[in-house]
């Protein structure tokens, strides 16, 4: 699993700390270039590191691969520092996929807490294209301030769809912010779906998914059919190295999706 | 035509509330609307209602000096507002702002404390209703004060 040297055809700055890099493949393609939503990268900055960064680009969309990426350590600088025609390393993608064939014919909750929002895009991106196969469908998404909402234009050209229910929420605000004020859990609480038949995606901050799972199991979704986005330190990314390591899984390779009730017992404790 | 009492009677903060408790409450009661901009009550102010909000939203607000007014949290249709009427000195301790057109249920404090003290009933029933509002939103603050979405630096 060599990196596969590609070029950054565009970068665009998401918020004070968040960055998304078009990627291009320099040379020929590799023979499949496909992704599903929830896999991840391992992003190479050359000399410096890799780091596990979720693809958050259109699946249907072929020849680029986006990833939204937060500045948070040494790597993650490295790479906010690329600029249009930079060269980084990509290997990938690794992991398991949201249940979003799984998820026809029911209403589907995404909840995201912060940069959990990028792994959940292709999911929307996936699900909006064919729409028709899907009940309701509620985006609920919070962060920090209004300033740190991503995707902002996106998120606006969503919101006027009649046939998607968004709701964002930030943790504070100031000034002429218009929308909610609150945590993402309090979103959940009342959003329109049926949980005996909705399928629910979480992604986030591992607190705020506690509590979203408490909140949608509180409506009745059925600890099945919640899935999570796990995070954890990867290197191999093959499930060789086991830095990934949860409980008996890897996340790398048997995650970074996990279905709430094969992960209940690990979940509730603490440090694992 | 919609009666208090109904409307009362369906809002999800009263479901499932018996009728003779409705009916005690709608004396205590008022139907208020505020435009977009207009205040519903100021901190530091003495606090004699509470709101059930029927349609729109409304932000709680603290005024920091220097950063001007900070929300906190917003209230939406179906939920309820206020409960610094329910404990001594009955003064709000944020501000309450209407973000869209906001028709309201505004309850007297005085009239209602009235009632919980004859009806003891009636006010373990309102006051398990507020406390898990209550619990709700210590939870939420808990997590805002967490700043789950920062750096953790």
């Amino acid at each position: 699993m060599l990196p596969v040297p590609h070029r950054v055809a565009r970068v665009r700055r998401e918020t004070a700390d968040t960055f998304t890099l078009d990627l291009v493949p320099i040379g020929p393609a590799p023979a499949e270039h496909g992704f599903l939503p929830g896999q991840f990268n391992m992003l190479y900055a050359f000399g410096v590191g890799e780091v596990a960064i979720s693809i958050s680009g259109d699946p249907a969309e072929r020849g680029v691969l986006r990833h939204t990426t937060r500045i948070v350590g040494t790597v993650t600088q490295a790479l906010g520092r690329l600029e249009r025609g930079s060269v980084l390393g990509v290997r990938g993608p690794f992991g398991n996929a949201w249940p979003v064939e799984e998820a026809e014919g029911h209403d589907v909750v995404l909840v995201a807490g912060g940069i959990g929002l990028a792994p959940l895009r292709p999911v929307l991106y996936r699900i909006m294209a064919r729409r028709p196969l899907y009940g309701r469908v509620v985006l609920a998404y919070g962060t920090r301030t209004p300033a740190d909402i991503l995707y902002r234009s996106e998120l606006a050209r969503w919101r006027s769809r009649p046939d998607l229910e968004m709701l964002v929420t930030v943790d504070r605000a100031v000034g002429a912010w218009p929308g909610k004020v609150g945590v993402v859990p309090a979103l959940i609480r009342r959003a329109p779906f049926d949980p005996t038949a909705t399928i629910a995606m979480v992604c986030g901050p591992e607190v705020m998914m506690r509590f979203s799972v408490e909140q949608l199991r509180t409506r009745g979704v059925p600890p099945e059919r919640i899935h999570l986005s796990m995070e954890r330190n990867m290197k191999c990314a093959v499930a060789l190295c086991g830095h990934c390591q949860y409980g008996p899984a890897f996340v790398c390779k048997d995650g970074p999706v996990f279905r709430f009730d094969r992960i209940e017992r690990l979940f509730n404790q603490p440090e694992i | 035509m919609e009666t208090l009492e109904r409307i009362l009677a369906e809002h999800p903060f009263l479901q499932g509330l018996d009728q003779s408790y409705v009916a005690l409450l709608v004396g205590c009661a008022s139907n208020v609307v505020f435009r977009a901009e207009e205040q519903l009550f100021r901190e530091g102010t003495p606090a004699n209602q509470f709101f059930i909000i029927r349609h729109g939203d409304v932000a709680v607000e603290l005024h920091v000096p220097g950063r001007g007014a900070l929300t906190i949290d917003t209230v939406h249709e179906g939920e309820v507002l206020g409960w610094s009427w329910l404990v001594p000195p009955y003064r709000w301790s944020f501000s309450a702002r209407a973000l869209t057109l906001t028709r309201a249920i505004a309850f007297d404090g005085a009239c209602l404390r009235a009632k919980c003290e004859e009806n003891h009933d009636l006010g373990y029933e309102l006051l398990r209703r507020f406390s898990t509002v209550m619990a709700e939103r210590l939870q939420s603050t808990r997590l805002q004060l967490m700043d789950l979405y920062g750096s953790g630096r």
